[in-house]
């Protein structure tokens, strides 16, 4: 199958070679762009100042936590969606999707209104547990892991349907209960799914801006992860916004590639 | 009526499109016509804090000159500053300090209008007990001003220095209306906004007023640039804000005379 793909790559029809050109281009010029008009001249004095380090080690470590909640959370959500058999399953999945369409400024209201101070939930983790998660690292995962999650179970969920339920049949009759097949028989056979939506779903949560910004706030070292940084440089620095900018897709460029290569690449 | 709007908003987007490639072409404007007869749009760029103000006087405004449609882009001065630099269409500019106005390169002669006091916003009912300016430095309770860029951030900074004490944030907003959200939602327990953002949500927080804000007071200055696509139209609109009935919609909003 892969062999006879290759074997015909060799005259790929025009019309579907330009537009794959135009898209390619369209993706990189900004990139091109950023590159270009980065302050190279000044860039290592302005690249080891601390403020970069400390936006850049919270950002890596806020959208590596929310990764790790999505994982606990939405790979059992998507088995459910995929297997669970729900009554108004096509509902259910509308609603997991709606983060990706909601302006994530709008994210960032709701989840103060359910999980601020003086939200829905918010209220009584405050008196009860004296918890309040605005304005701190913790609300920026929980804002960040909100934004993300749907690209992980919508991955996984495609991965669990793509996958042939004959197995964990066989593996049943065999006398498996069903937590071990799961652990056995579905995950190995979906695990490329599952890292695929989980690279997706920290690459969003390393870029998430404005549920953060209206959940977590904005202060240095607590909840400024580099997208706020690059927004707030915007406004006086221009070139240090554009640094900024450099770092952070470099990092996120380098780290995707390194799971793609060790992942994604060796599975196939 | 969508599709109308839907039309009018691409069009919008198509005639912004076009001015930003343009770059320095002046728009087509006839001045042989009379100064009376203003079309087209006008894109003014102003200051979060004067979202409410200019919303009404952008709608008294299109009253007068029928066949003028007024839109706005409200935000941080120093992110509207930027972005005119940036070669967004811009008509005119209303800033929340003049620093910010003297930022942009491009522009005609700029008029203070109003001026603008801090003025501290709790939620209703004061439930983080806050009493005066002091209370900013009390690490434990929850606090928001604006980041030192804005405006209203630069003014906290004075207003800071002046009382001597160092604050202690829980964030540094982006624009005077996020921290003001932060306490209507009753978010942090006070926040250091203008006094013309405390009346414009007065059913959600209340007004603590303090001494020390005389120390910073923000002057607000307007302008037509020199690239507005519509240069007609800017230059009506700055007028009509400086006029009797722009100053009547000001002041009753909580502004100052310049």
């Amino acid at each position: 199958m892969s062999r006879r793909g290759r074997s015909t790559s060799g005259r790929l029809p025009l019309v579907l070679l330009l537009p794959a050109l135009l898209g390619l281009a369209f993706l990189l010029v900004p990139l091109v762009g950023l590159l270009i008009k980065a302050p190279w001249s000044t860039l290592p004095d302005r690249l080891f100042s601390a403020d970069v380090w400390q936006a850049l080690r919270l950002s890596l470590v806020c959208a590596t936590l929310a990764t790790a909640l999505c994982l606990l959370l939405g790979v059992p959500l998507a088995w459910l969606l995929a297997r669970g058999g729900l009554p108004g399953r096509s509902l259910i999945r509308a609603f997991v999707t709606v983060p990706l369409v909601l302006p994530p400024v709008v994210g960032g209201v709701a989840l103060l209104l359910v999980l601020g101070r003086r939200g829905l939930v918010g209220q009584h983790l405050d008196t009860w547990f004296g918890v309040s998660l605005p304005f701190t690292t913790a609300g920026v995962v929980v804002a960040e892991a909100f934004v993300a999650m749907p690209f992980l179970v919508i991955s996984v969920e495609g991965a669990l349907r793509a996958a042939d339920p004959r197995y964990e049949e066989a593996a049943a009759t065999l006398g498996a209960g069903r937590w071990l097949t799961f652990r056995r028989v579905t995950l190995p056979s979906i695990a490329p799914g599952v890292v695929a939506g989980t690279v997706l779903c920290w690459a969003r949560a390393l870029g998430e801006f404005g549920a953060t910004i209206t959940f977590a706030g904005n202060f240095p070292g607590r909840t400024t992860t580099m997208p706020l940084a690059v927004y707030l440089a915007l406004e006086t620095d221009p070139e240090v916004a554009v640094v900024l900018s450099l770092v952070l897709l470099l990092v996120s460029v380098v780290v995707l590639a390194a799971l793609r290569e060790r992942w994604i690449g060796g599975l196939r | 009526m969508f599709r109308r709007t839907a039309f009018a908003a691409l069009a919008t987007v198509a005639a912004l499109a076009v001015a930003g490639c343009g770059g320095d072409t002046p728009a087509a404007s006839s001045p042989s016509t009379s100064s009376s007869a203003l079309s087209g749009t006008v894109n003014v760029f102003a200051a979060a804090s004067l979202t409410g103000t200019f919303t009404q006087l952008g709608k008294d405004f299109e009253a007068v000159h029928p066949g003028v449609k007024v839109t706005f882009n409200f935000g941080g001065s120093s992110a509207l500053a930027q972005q005119i630099n940036s070669g967004a269409p811009a008509d005119v500019f209303a800033s929340a300090a003049p620093k910010n106005m003297d930022d942009v390169k491009d522009k005609g002669t700029p008029t203070n209008f109003v001026k603008n006091t801090l003025e501290i916003a709790v939620p209703k009912g004061n439930p983080g007990k806050i009493t005066g300016i002091k209370d900013f430095a009390d690490k434990n309770k929850k606090l928001a001003i604006c980041a030192a860029q804005v405006p209203c951030g630069a003014a906290a900074a004075k207003v800071f220095a002046a009382v001597g004490i160092t604050a202690q944030p829980d964030s540094l907003e982006q624009d005077v209306k996020a921290a003001l959200t932060k306490v209507s939602l009753g978010e942090v327990d006070a926040a250091l906004v203008y006094k013309t953002d405390v009346l414009s949500a007065k059913d959600k927080v209340e007004g603590i007023e303090f001494p020390e804000s005389s120390k910073a007071v923000n002057e607000y200055p307007i302008a037509t640039l020199t690239k507005a696509p519509n240069p007609d139209g800017a230059q009506a609109f700055v007028d009509y804000v400086l006029s009797d009935k722009g100053k009547m919609v000001l002041t009753a909003a909580g502004f100052d005379a310049p």
